[in-house]
């Protein structure tokens, strides 16, 4: 019976419309002063910005404000090893740290309409547009795992979480997303 | 569902955040100075006041951050939240929340 069951919710996932994995891609925990942030984030060729909880983007590469003295600095998967050197060259006699969590993490995107409702589910966050625009970023839980949530699009969440937590978050994000559709 | 305001990132649901014990507890400067009793006081001795109490909380499933709170502990109403470093803001201030 047990594998009965977890054959129909990996099907679930595989299966859902509104729920996908993304590719793998590069990712950095960046954590030190304001003068450190500022010259990583230029270095990556993104805007400058100290707005709590926002992200900035271009050209494939985005950083997320996770704290006032940590940013989640993510990449596309050939670009770790760019990514690093460029932060190191930029960083050079700044006190921080800089760690590579690329394969830490998964990513998966949720898109539709009811998909705030659908992270809703897990989610005890303010999910409208108004309180979570387009770009506000930020660590959370759903259910019982931490993810950082990332509003990509008016209806477009990325959802980052652990990798083992991975099957958990998407099991219940797409037997959330089943009921929410029916 | 009880909402903390973190000083960084806005009001936030309860469960993101973690009680971190009394604020404001100063270390003494020189420990080996301290007599037993001091040094008890200081490690174990907290405040179990009923009413207004200081105390550390941090978000860490959010910012990570710490930041010390105001709260009534007669009826869990959060009156300030302020930044680690900053003074406790004067309670004639703080609105109260109609209990």
């Amino acid at each position: 019976m047990a594998d009965l069951s977890t054959a129909r919710q990996q099907q679930v996932v595989a299966t859902s419309p509104v729920l996908r994995q993304l590719p793998p891609a590069s990712r950095f925990v960046l954590r030190g002063g304001p003068q450190a942030l500022v010259a990583a984030v230029g270095a990556l060729g993104l805007p400058r910005s100290d707005s709590p909880c926002r992200a900035v983007r271009n050209d494939g590469r985005a950083a997320l404000w996770l704290g006032p003295d940590e940013r989640l600095l993510l990449g596309t998967a050939d670009a770790a090893g760019e990514t690093e050197s460029l932060l190191q060259r930029a960083l050079a006699g700044m006190p921080h740290s800089l760690v590579e969590i690329s394969h830490a993490q998964g990513a998966f995107e949720l898109r539709g309409a009811r998909a705030a409702t659908i992270l809703n589910t897990g989610c005890p966050l303010d999910l409208d547009s108004a309180a979570f625009p387009v770009d506000m970023c930020t660590r959370t839980v759903f259910a019982k795992a931490q993810i950082v949530l990332w509003r990509t699009g008016a209806e477009t969440f990325r959802v980052e979480t652990a990798r083992s937590f991975a099957p958990y978050v998407t099991k219940i994000l797409a037997l959330a997303a089943c009921e929410a559709m029916s | 569902m009880l909402l903390i305001d973190c000083p960084y990132c806005g009001a936030r649901p309860e469960l993101e955040f973690v009680y971190g014990g009394q604020a404001h507890v100063a270390r003494p400067r020189n420990p080996a100075e301290c007599s037993d009793e001091q040094w008890a006081d200081f490690l174990y001795w907290r405040d179990n006041s009923r009413g207004v109490h200081a105390e550390r909380w941090r978000h860490t499933h959010g910012c990570g951050q710490f930041f010390n709170a105001l709260r009534d502990t007669t009826n869990d109403h959060f009156l300030a939240t302020y930044r680690v470093g900053e003074a406790a803001p004067a309670l004639e201030r703080v609105a109260r929340p109609r209990t």
